[in-house]
């Protein structure tokens, strides 16, 4: 198939971007879209230019380094899926493809599609964690969780730290992130002694990121390739309550 | 000489014998030392986690833009710890045996019982973390079983278990940085190890996100660095994974092990043509519920479907009535070979089997299955566009992970004193196969129990010593060639790209050093590893230069030493004139097509001393030493 693909290309993030425009012949429609920017990059690259810069490691929709607005959406147009997961055959031949880095002022731009997400980071550094060390576990089974707590904690710990509800949010807000954090470890016993002081920490980190509040557009959920739901910021939000209470 | 300093005592005694006598560091003196990780995957930031919580002064190198990307995150299946929660008969000692029959014989003893040792503490260890394990309906764990084994010691969190005891281990090491105690690097990469007065000293980085090149120093460098399956360009690993950290350390005195031991995953999703970049690997506990056949007759065109039981060769159950579609990954995926050379493969390009949830879907109903993988259900079909509920998966053989790796003794620590190997990149527990849910354990008890003993028993040594200084002139002289080697990478502005040369690479050693080897065909690779090694530094384009983010530099680093890597796998395979394990030679087999081990010559680890001046590297060999088990014919029927 042939695509005409525009794509972000800006130098540093002092730099000015602009949009330059690629026309792909032979394009496999089997093949993923990454692989279709490989593709554009050998070729780039044979011909001594500088390839588009784009992250990217996995490529099976777990390790979260991709990510990119593709035709104005985070990661495309498909639900529940990351950049490197959506393959070629769901575009049209001839299409036009615009491709820009995820956009948020907590994201400033390294160079082209590559974004620097590490304020995400610093808010697990805030309080991300159960304070336990190495030795001082006790024995696993001693704390039965029930099976559904522990399935609904695992639906919150899938986050991917990609930053597409920061991408896709109006606000450019990270409380889809936060909160799915926060919610994994509030609903596991382990997890509760900190939840307080968890929350407050994490919060308030998110804030110094310059990440925006959230009001409740619920964008974030339909981007999200993990399908994480918003009803962890709502109970993020009750954390947070009982917390400063 | 290599020693292995295998403490004394009877086997289940080792590991406390080594405990009670190892030297320790006391608090006020752990501040004064330093420590470099390099990586942080599961092995990396669990040890680099630990070391913090312990007082060291820890810095983290990764190349991932966050820790939480490291290829570990993609470790579906499980992770495996004799805890006997099934009172099914498994005990600490039935896992060692498991292990090291797994990998045909051909590990330490030693090693490998206190991986089984150790692992019942790090599921503790997850949970208290908050690592969200499958549980039964009473609240408590749950298990499945794995290829290789006959109990259920397999502890799993859906299909993410490693993004779960990543995550795990991330936020324990997250919380050091939150006290100050480890720092981090992220998008960098080690270009070299700096050895002073045979010592490990440091590392020299360069900061991917702005080329520059960096100095720095500590009393001890832990590598954590992963596996280099991905020199066969296709294979289950991620875009970043490399053997560089590992070859540049070989290039500086660390012997490498079992280098030729790689790992080909039976169920990955087939190669559909040139465009593809990597394979996606689907977990092996679909093989719990998924049964693998393929058309009895030849070039069955037929829709899977439509395809009546009776003619449908269900080949692993055939030829393994014992373990079935749990015969252990070598033996799967040689099996499939056998079945695809023999004119049965299925699918476009006839390269694959079928993996079918039929019998499965109508014994426990559709929702039970999509419990267990729904996960992997929905990437298939991401992937493939096809809705495995309704027709059968297409998988195929894939190169996956590196059983061989720098070579540690009992400490963890290389040949070069105060440089320690973890995880994937040493090449101690696993012998020639892996056992799943295997690798996902070695990472963490190597990185949790072991490194932060071992290394704090050589650091007590160090006490001493004071601040290593990067201003050595072995600092300067380890940057001036790093520098030039990234000069002379970006300086031959050729016409082929680094991806041309990887992909014909992983091409040569497909076909010559993957599932079935022989002396005629390594031979033949090692003469065409080095024509394409010279037609590289010739030709190779590298655009932009080395003092910006630059991609292509990157991988060209990383080819340079596949290159040089891919021909010691070669004569790794070619001494050993046996079948083991992963290691098939064509010429040693039984008449059922059954590898054939040849004890009497080979029980031992080939390890591989580099010789810049020589042509060819110099065997070290390590004799195993079986005092508790009799090596067996490894059978599954
Ligand atoms: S590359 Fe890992 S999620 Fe896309």
């Amino acid at each position: 198939m042939k695509v005409t693909l525009k794509v972000w290309r800006q130098k540093d993030a002092q730099s000015k971007g602009a949009f330059e425009t690629y026309p792909m012949d032979n394009v496999n429609e089997d093949s993923s879209f990454l692989e279709m920017l490989d593709m554009l990059n050998e070729s780039l690259t044979v011909q001594g230019k500088m390839p588009v810069e784009f992250d990217s490691d996995c490529r099976e929709g777990i390790c979260g380094q991709c990510g990119m607005v593709i035709n104005g959406r985070a990661n495309g147009h498909l639900e529940g899926t990351t950049t490197c997961q959506l393959h070629m055959r769901s575009f049209k031949d001839g299409e036009t493809i615009y491709i820009e880095p995820f956009r948020a002022s907590a994201f400033p731009v390294i160079r082209d599609l590559k974004v620097d997400r590490e304020s995400l980071d610093r808010i697990i550094i805030a309080g991300g964690f159960i304070s336990s060390h190495t030795g001082s576990a006790p024995e696993a089974n001693s704390i039965p969780i029930g099976h559904a707590t522990a399935e609904s904690a695992f639906d919150s710990a899938a986050c991917i730290g990609c930053g597409s509800c920061v991408a896709t949010c109006k606000n450019s807000s990270a409380s889809l992130f936060t909160a799915a954090k926060i919610t994994h470890l509030a609903k596991l016993p382990q997890g509760q002694v900190e939840a307080r002081k968890r929350a407050l920490n994490m919060v308030k980190q998110m804030d110094i990121e310059g990440f925006g509040a959230c009001t409740n557009t619920e964008a974030c959920e339909v981007e999200c390739p993990q399908n994480i739901s918003v009803m962890n910021i709502a109970r993020m939000n009750w954390e947070f309550h009982k917390a400063i209470l | 000489m290599l020693d292995a300093k295998i403490p004394e005592g009877k086997l289940q005694d080792k590991w406390n014998n080594y405990k009670a006598k190892c030297n320790i560091v006391n608090p006020a003196n752990k501040k004064k030392l330093d420590i470099i990780v390099v990586g942080a995957g599961l092995a990396g930031s669990s040890a680099a986690a630990t070391f913090g919580e312990l007082g060291y002064n820890v810095k983290v190198f990764f190349f991932q833009d966050s820790a939480r990307r490291a290829h570990s995150v993609a470790a579906q299946g499980g992770v495996n710890a004799a805890k006997n929660y099934q009172y099914d008969g498994d005990n600490v000692y039935r896992m060692f045996y498991d292990t090291i029959k797994g990998g045909d014989f051909r590990s330490r003893e030693a090693n490998t019982y206190r991986l089984a040792e150790c692992s019942a503490s790090l599921i503790d260890q997850a949970v208290a973390q908050g690592v969200p394990f499958g549980r039964e309906y009473g609240g408590y764990l749950s298990n499945r079983s794995f290829g290789g084994v006959q109990v259920k010691r397999t502890f799993y969190a859906r299909g993410q278990t490693g993004q779960q005891l990543l995550l795990g281990a991330y936020s324990a090491m997250m919380r050091q940085v939150n006290t100050g105690k480890v720092k981090l690097y992220n998008r960098h990469e080690m270009l070299d190890v700096v050895i002073i007065d045979g010592k490990a000293r440091g590392i020299i980085a360069r900061n991917l996100a702005t080329g520059e090149i960096e100095r720095h120093a500590a009393h001890t460098v832990v590598l954590a660095t992963g596996g280099y399956g991905k020199i066969y360009f296709l294979s289950t690993l991620a875009m970043g994974c490399n053997g560089s950290a590992a070859w540049r350390s070989h290039k500086k005195g660390a012997y490498m092990a079992g280098v030729s031991w790689v790992q080909i995953h039976p169920t990955c999703l087939p190669q559909s043509g040139d465009h593809q970049s990597k394979l996606t690997l689907m977990s092996e506990s679909l093989r719990n519920d998924g049964r693998i056949w393929v058309p009895k007759q030849k070039g069955d065109d037929r829709h899977p479907n439509d395809i009546p039981p009776e003619e449908r060769d269900y080949y692993l159950e055939r030829r393994y009535p014992s373990f079935g579609n749990l015969a252990p990954r070598d033996i799967a995926s040689r099996a499939a070979k056998e079945r695809i050379d023999a004119g049965h493969g299925v699918g476009a390009n006839k390269n694959a089997v079928y993996l079918d949830f039929r019998t499965a879907i109508n014994e426990y109903g559709e929702n039970v299955i999509r419990e267990r993988y729904g996960n992997l259900f929905r990437m298939y079909e991401k992937i493939t566009g096809i809705n495995a509920y309704k027709e059968p998966m297409k998988i195929s053989p894939a190169a996956h992970f590196t059983m061989g790796g720098l070579w540690v003794d009992y400490e963890l620590m290389t040949s070069v004193p105060g440089l320690f190997a973890l995880g994937e990149c040493n090449f101690s527990d696993h012998g020639a196969n892996r056992l799943g849910a295997n690798s996902l354990l070695q990472a963490c008890v190597d990185g949790y129990f072991i490194a932060p003993l071992t290394v704090g028993n050589y650091l007590s040594g160090e006490i001493k010593t004071g601040k290593i200084s990067a201003d050595h002139p072995e600092f300067e002289k380890t940057e001036k060639e790093a520098r030039e080697l990234l000069d002379k990478l970006v300086n031959i502005k050729g016409n082929k790209t680094s991806d041309h040369y990887h992909r014909t690479l992983g091409r040569i050693l497909w076909d010559k050093v993957g599932l079935e080897r022989s002396k005629e065909s390594l031979e033949a690779a090692i003469k065409e590893i080095r024509e394409l090694r010279e037609d590289f530094w010739q030709n190779l384009m590298v655009p932009g230069t080395k003092e910006e983010i630059n991609s292509e530099l990157e991988k060209a680093g990383r080819v340079a030493d596949y290159l040089e890597l891919a021909e010691l796998m070669a004569f790794d395979a070619l001494n050993r004139d046996e079948s083991c394990g992963a290691h098939f030679r064509s010429e040693y087999q039984t008449d059922e097509g059954e590898a054939m081990r040849n004890d009497d010559d080979f029980a031992y680890v080939s390890s591989w001393e580099f010789d810049p001046k020589g042509e060819e590297p110099i065997l070290h060999k390590e004799v195993l030493e079986f005092e508790t088990v009799t090596p067996t014919v490894r059978s599954y029927k």
